[in-house]
C-alpha cells in the first residue's frame, strides 16, 4: 500500500481537530494541549475536555522542508512552525501563502483550511488546518 | 419575485487567492500579441489558487469573513448552499464540508446543505434560494456563497481570464440586515453558449453565442423586468454590479441598460483580478458593499452560461457601518498579490501532472 493513501477512518476522526483546532483543556490544572490527549502532561489528570482554541498566533520557530516525504513533493519547498496561539497553546503545523525566505519568528499568523494530500484523481483530499500570514483590514 | 418577510443581507465576507498572473504572461506563454488580444476584454491579471487552495478552501475563508461580518452564532445558521462549477468532488458536497469547519447549525449540524450549479450564477442562485427560506420563516439565517477555481484551457481564450475567488453573504431578517433585499428577478433560457461535459477538463463555448444571445439578452432581460416590477429606473440606484466575464461586457450592458460608468465601476473588480465565474458578481457586491452609504440602492444582475440571469434590488441600511470594518475588504485580497509565471501557474493549477506512485497528483 502506498504510503501516501489517506487512512479515512482516522482522518474522519480528527475532523474537529483538523478543521476547528478542537485541541485539549484540563479542568484539574487549567492546562490546554494541541492535540488533545486523555491524560493531562502537566497534572496526569484524566479530566481533560475538548476545547476550541483560538485561530490567531505567532511563529516561535520553523524549519524548511527541501526534500519532503511522499506525498508532499507538489508543495516544496515549505515551512513548518510551532505557532504560539493567543491564549499560549503551541501547535505544530504547516504555513502558507508565504515564501519560506520570509518566515521569521514572531510572524502573525491566522489558522485557515487548506489541501494537505490528495489521492490521485479519485482518491479522498484530506483538508485540515495550515496558517498563514494575518490577514487585517489596511 | 418578493419574500413575504423582508429579508437582508446581515454579512458579507470575499476572498480572493495571493497570487496573480499577468495577461502579458499568459499572451508570452502562447506566442500571442498581447495588444491586439488579451488587451481588447481589459483583464491586466488574474488571481491564481494557491498550490493546496481549491473551491472548498476559498469558500471557507470567504464564509468565515461573512459570519465575522454578521455578529451571528454558527448554530444559527439553518441553510448553507454553495454555488460553483469547480466542485472539489463531482460527488460529495462542498456545502457539508463547510457546515462542518464552521460549525453551522452547531454540535447538532441541524442544517441544510446544498452545492448549487448553473454556471457562474450559481452563487446567486443560492442566494435566492436562502431569501426564499428566511422570507417564509422557515429558517432564520442562512449562508449562501458563490465560489470557483475557473477553469480555461490552456492556450484558450478563457485562460485570459478564469481566475479564483470568492464571496459568502448571511442572509437573515431584516431588522438584522445591513442591506435589505428588496425584490429579485429571474430569467432563464436554453442557450448553448458554454458547457463543460462530465468527464471534460475544460469547458466549450461557443463565441457565435457568448455575448448577443447570452450575456446581454439575459441581464438585460432579468435587470429591465425587475425595474419594471418595482417602478424603477437606473437613475435610482448608486452602484450597478454585473456578472464580469471580462472588463468590457459590464459596461457595455450597463451603457445599453440606461446606467452610467460611474455606477459600474466601483463594483468592477473583473480587471484587477479576473473572472471569478460563480463569484464574479458576488464580489463585486462585496465590493460595493465595502464602500456604500445607508440608503444607497444597489443593483445586482449576475450571469450564468446555459444561460439565466438574477437580478437583485438592494436598498444599505444604517448598521453597515458598524461591521464594514472589522474583517479584510474586497480591495485588501485585491492589493495582496505576488506575481507568478507561467510555470509557477501550471504548477498551482496542476496542469503539471507528478509521475505515478510519487504521491500527490
Amino acid at each position: 500500500m502506498w504510503a501516501y493513501k489517506l487512512n479515512i477512518p482516522s482522518h474522519w476522526r480528527l475532523l474537529s481537530e483538523r478543521y476547528r483546532l478542537v485541541g485539549g483543556y484540563c479542568e484539574n490544572c487549567g492546562y490546554k494541549m494541541f492535540p488533545r490527549q486523555k491524560v493531562c502532561p502537566k497534572c496526569r489528570s484524566e479530566n481533560v475536555k475538548a476545547v476550541e482554541l483560538p485561530k490567531r498566533g505567532k511563529v516561535i520557530t520553523y524549519t524548511i522542508v527541501q526534500t519532503p516525504p511522499r506525498g508532499f513533493e507538489y508543495y516544496t519547498p515549505y515551512a513548518l512552525a510551532i505557532i504560539e496561539l493567543e491564549d499560549g497553546t503551541r501547535v505544530f503545523g504547516q504555513l502558507t501563502d508565504i515564501d519560506p525566505s520570509d518566515v521569521q519568528e514572531g510572524l502573525e499568523v491566522e489558522m485557515t483550511i487548506r489541501k494537505v494530500r490528495v489521492s490521485g484523481e479519485s482518491g479522498a483530499i484530506a483538508y485540515a488546518y495550515k496558517f498563514r500570514p494575518l490577514l487585517e483590514r489596511e | 419575485m418578493r419574500p413575504n418577510r423582508s429579508v437582508g443581507i446581515v454579512g458579507w465576507g470575499a476572498y480572493v487567492p495571493r497570487y496573480r498572473i499577468t495577461s502579458k504572461e499568459l499572451a508570452r506563454a502562447w506566442g500571442k500579441d498581447w495588444k491586439k488580444y488579451a488587451a481588447r476584454i481589459m483583464v491586466e491579471e488574474k488571481s491564481v489558487p494557491g498550490i493546496d487552495e481549491d473551491t472548498f478552501t476559498i469558500a471557507y475563508e470567504a464564509a468565515r469573513n461573512a459570519i465575522r461580518r454578521a455578529r451571528v452564532d454558527p448554530s444559527e445558521i439553518k441553510a448553507v448552499f454553495v454555488g460553483t462549477e469547480s466542485k472539489p468532488y463531482a460527488v460529495k458536497p462542498t456545502a457539508t464540508m463547510l457546515a462542518e469547519a464552521l460549525m453551522i447549525g452547531g454540535e447538532d449540524r441541524l442544517t441544510l446543505g446544498a452545492d448549487f450549479e448553473f454556471a457562474c450564477k450559481a452563487g446567486s442562485e443560492a442566494m435566492q434560494a436562502v431569501i426564499g427560506l428566511v422570507g417564509s420563516r422557515m429558517i432564520d439565517y442562512g449562508l449562501a456563497v458563490g465560489a470557483d477555481t475557473a477553469q480555461g484551457a490552456p492556450g484558450d481564450a478563457l485562460e485570459y481570464t478564469a481566475s479564483a475567488g470568492g464571496a459568502a453573504f448571511v442572509i437573515g431578517p431584516e431588522d438584522k440586515s445591513v442591506a435589505k433585499i428588496i425584490g429579485t428577478c429571474s430569467y432563464v433560457t436554453d442557450t448553448p453558449d458554454f458547457w463543460r461535459r462530465q468527464l471534460a477538463k475544460y469547458p466549450t463555448h461557443t463565441s457565435g453565442f457568448t455575448g448577443g444571445p447570452a450575456y446581454f439578452t439575459h441581464i438585460i432581460n432579468a435587470s429591465k423586468r425587475l425595474m419594471e416590477e418595482l417602478g424603477t429606473t437606473p437613475k435610482d440606484y448608486d452602484y450597478v454590479v454585473f456578472h464580469q466575464p471580462n472588463g468590457k461586457f459590464p459596461l457595455k450592458v450597463a451603457k445599453m441598460l440606461g446606467f452610467t460608468e460611474e455606477q459600474v465601476k466601483p463594483g468592477l473588480i473583473t480587471p484587477l483580478i479576473g473572472n471569478t465565474y460563480s463569484a464574479s458578481s458576488l464580489i463585486g457586491l462585496a465590493a460595493v458593499l465595502d464602500i456604500a452609504k445607508p440608503g444607497e440602492r444597489i443593483l445586482v444582475t449576475s450571469f450564468g452560461s446555459g444561460a439565466g440571469s438574477d437580478s437583485f434590488h438592494i436598498e444599505v441600511s444604517d448598521k453597515i457601518e458598524e461591521v464594514r470594518n472589522c474583517v479584510p475588504q474586497v480591495m485588501d485580497f485585491v492589493k495582496r498579490k505576488v506575481y507568478v509565471d507561467y510555470a509557477i501557474y501550471s504548477r498551482n493549477r496542476r496542469m503539471i501532472r507528478m509521475p505515478a506512485g510519487s504521491g500527490d497528483y
